[in-house]
């Protein structure tokens, strides 16, 4: 690949490597983030997003394989990027003995940013009526909101978010995807890692998913759904049997299964004739039905498939 | 790094200090009331004194800057280390020079402040200013320098909460061992020579040997702080961790 192309990218892994003790922490791991694309890293716990992210950082560096963040190597060329990348940390980061308002004002000081802009932020991520509040008495959503604050401040081209809506309220959550959109909307890269498949799902330009260090899959959360889903899943009012129902299907007894939450699963792919099958044995069973998944498979089925089959392999 | 982020992280740094209550109280109520107390108490001052404020403010000056630039700041370097925020200021334009430097200035000015209310006290209980008082100021940063180092030592490889011990139990071991409330060569000989090694005595006899007419510079004291204040900051840099 030449310097061009590196360019075209806002980052770029190869073949990274991260081992802490025994522990392959990442294990070459390769993926491009393109300018301005909104980059989702999606794994279990320990799968390795934050240490990728970290080395992105500067934070740590590489044992093997190479990585450019927006053509400097973060490691070496730290300095340069401290003012062109915004960062949120998974956890901490934030003085306990400041005030709101001082704390966004103080990392507004750092990127030349007046007291005006960082107070907007501070409205913009619904702090406002804390402001005054000391940080050690903020609730862990509002710390993530103010983090979320301070990695916005300098306005960055890139930003790296480590869970940035973890432990957010759903209202929250909104804000903080409408504020990426926003900043997304006029040119600003972002990797985010989350546990949240909606999240990735609505967010992402595209998503890859990571287990125990290695890529597992990696596209637009529409590529990663666009295979068939090997499964009808329904809940109804009242309980049924299984095994009458799979009979009555033509499928193998154990093709229907019952999950401990109520929602019963048939095996078996979502075609025209199979859910009009299943539509008859409700009418003659005389059982309503609550709610019916077929069709596309969802983010939250790819990844537990994925995370599943690396588990066992 | 701007002028301006420079002195809105000086600007940050104090006002922190200024709420720390229990930071508050080793940095001006505990030198205060050492420098009260005992020249109420003059049993324990030397012979050849006109007057215990005169032996004692030395040693309380010696006291007030081991409380600032190793007690203070080393218990709040190390749970800003423990917060994750020396972490978060790596990713920010702040250099790690520019909050050396902030740092640096934030003891400063608490030195000043400790240092004017010492001298207004001492002032009013008797205590008259002389010719050392400016060599005592460059003698006042030496040991700064080294009280810092020793702060950050601890505050860079230790888990916070044992910073906040050990900070304090060197505190309250170099204030017996220090010759401050009282002279070193009343202790066993055994402590007495310990003591002799130590920063804090050291500091306490260079500032008495500047500020005590007829007292004598004690050159050995003096090698003694320059080695710490050489020492102590240099191992810090070379084992100081931004994360616990
Ligand atoms: N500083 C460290 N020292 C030793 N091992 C570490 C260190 N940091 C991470 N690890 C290990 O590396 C692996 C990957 O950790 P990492 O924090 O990158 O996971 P993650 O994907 O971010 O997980 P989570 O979703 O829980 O945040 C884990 O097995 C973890 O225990
Ligand atoms: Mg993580």
């Amino acid at each position: 690949m030449s310097t061009n192309d590196h360019q075209r990218s806002a980052i770029v892994v190869t073949g990274l490597m991260k081992q802490y003790g025994a522990t392959r922490a990442v294990d070459g791991l390769s993926f491009e983030v393109a300018h301005g694309e909104v980059f989702g890293l999606l794994g279990p716990n320990g799968a390795g997003k934050t240490t990728t992210v970290e080395i992105l950082e500067g934070y740590r560096q590489a044992d093997a394989g190479e990585v450019r963040v927006l053509g400097l190597d973060p490691f070496v060329d730290g300095t340069a990027l401290r003012s062109r990348v915004g960062v949120m940390l998974q956890e901490g980061g934030l003085y306990p003995g400041l005030r709101t308002r001082e704390v966004i004002r103080l990392f507004a000081a750092y990127h030349g940013v007046g007291h005006a802009s960082a107070d907007q932020l501070l409205d913009d991520v619904g702090l406002t009526t804390d402001r005054d509040r000391m940080v050690r008495r903020l609730s862990g959503g509002q710390r993530q909101r103010l983090s979320l604050a301070c990695a916005l401040v300098g306005t960055p081209e890139m930003l790296v978010l480590d869970e940035p809506t973890a432990g957010m309220d759903p209202q929250a959550r909104a804000t903080t995807w409408e504020l990426v959109r926003s900043v997304v909307a006029r040119g600003t890269t972002v990797v985010l890692t989350t546990h949240l498949l909606d999240e990735a799902e609505r967010l992402c330009d595209r998503v890859a998913i990571v287990a125990a260090g290695r890529l597992a899959a990696l596209g637009s959360p529409h590529e990663l759904t666009s295979g068939e889903r090997r499964e009808v899943r329904f809940t109804t009012a009242v309980t049924l049997d299984p095994a009458k129902l799979a009979h009555a299907l033509d499928l193998a007894l154990d093709a229907v299964v019952a999950d401990p939450a109520g929602q019963y699963r048939i095996q078996a792919a979502g075609t025209p004739s199979l859910i009009a099958d299943l539509a008859t044995f409700l009418r003659d069973h005389d059982i309503a039905i609550n709610s019916l998944e077929a069709g596309r498979q969802s983010l939250e089925d790819v990844f537990m498939q994925l995370v599943t089959e690396e588990g066992n392999g | 790094m701007t002028r301006s982020a420079l002195v809105a992280q000086v600007r940050a740094e104090l006002t922190m200090t200024l709420r720390r209550g229990e930071s508050l109280m080793v940095t001006l109520a505990i030198p205060l009331g050492v420098l009260v107390f005992f020249s109420k108490l003059d049993a324990t001052i030397p012979d050849g004194y006109d007057d215990p404020v005169d032996f004692l403010l030395p040693g309380v000056i010696a006291l007030a800057v081991m409380s600032a630039a190793m007690v203070s700041l080393g218990i709040a370097t190390g749970f800003e280390r423990r917060y994750g925020v020396l972490k978060r200021l790596g990713a920010t334009p702040l250099s790690r020079r520019g909050l050396v430097v902030a740092k640096t200035v934030t003891v400063l000015l608490l030195e000043v402040l400790q240092l004017g209310l010492i001298v207004a006290v001492g002032a009013a209980l008797g205590w008259t200013p002389n010719a050392g008082a400016l060599p005592a100021v460059a003698i006042v940063i030496i040991g700064t320098v080294a009280f810092a180092g020793i702060g950050m030592l601890l505050a860079g490889t230790l888990r916070a909460e044992a910073t906040l011990a050990l900070s304090n139990a060197l505190f309250l071991m170099l204030l017996f061992l220090g010759g401050m409330a009282y002279p070193i060569d009343k202790l066993p000989a055994v402590l007495e020579s310990l003591a002799d090694v130590l920063p804090a005595a050291a500091l306490s006899e260079c500032l008495r040997g500047l500020l005590v007419p007829g007292f004598g510079f004690p050159i050995g004291s003096f090698v003694v702080l320059s080695v710490w204040a050489v020492g102590a900051p240099l191992l810090a840099v070379r084992r100081f961790r931004w994360e616990e």
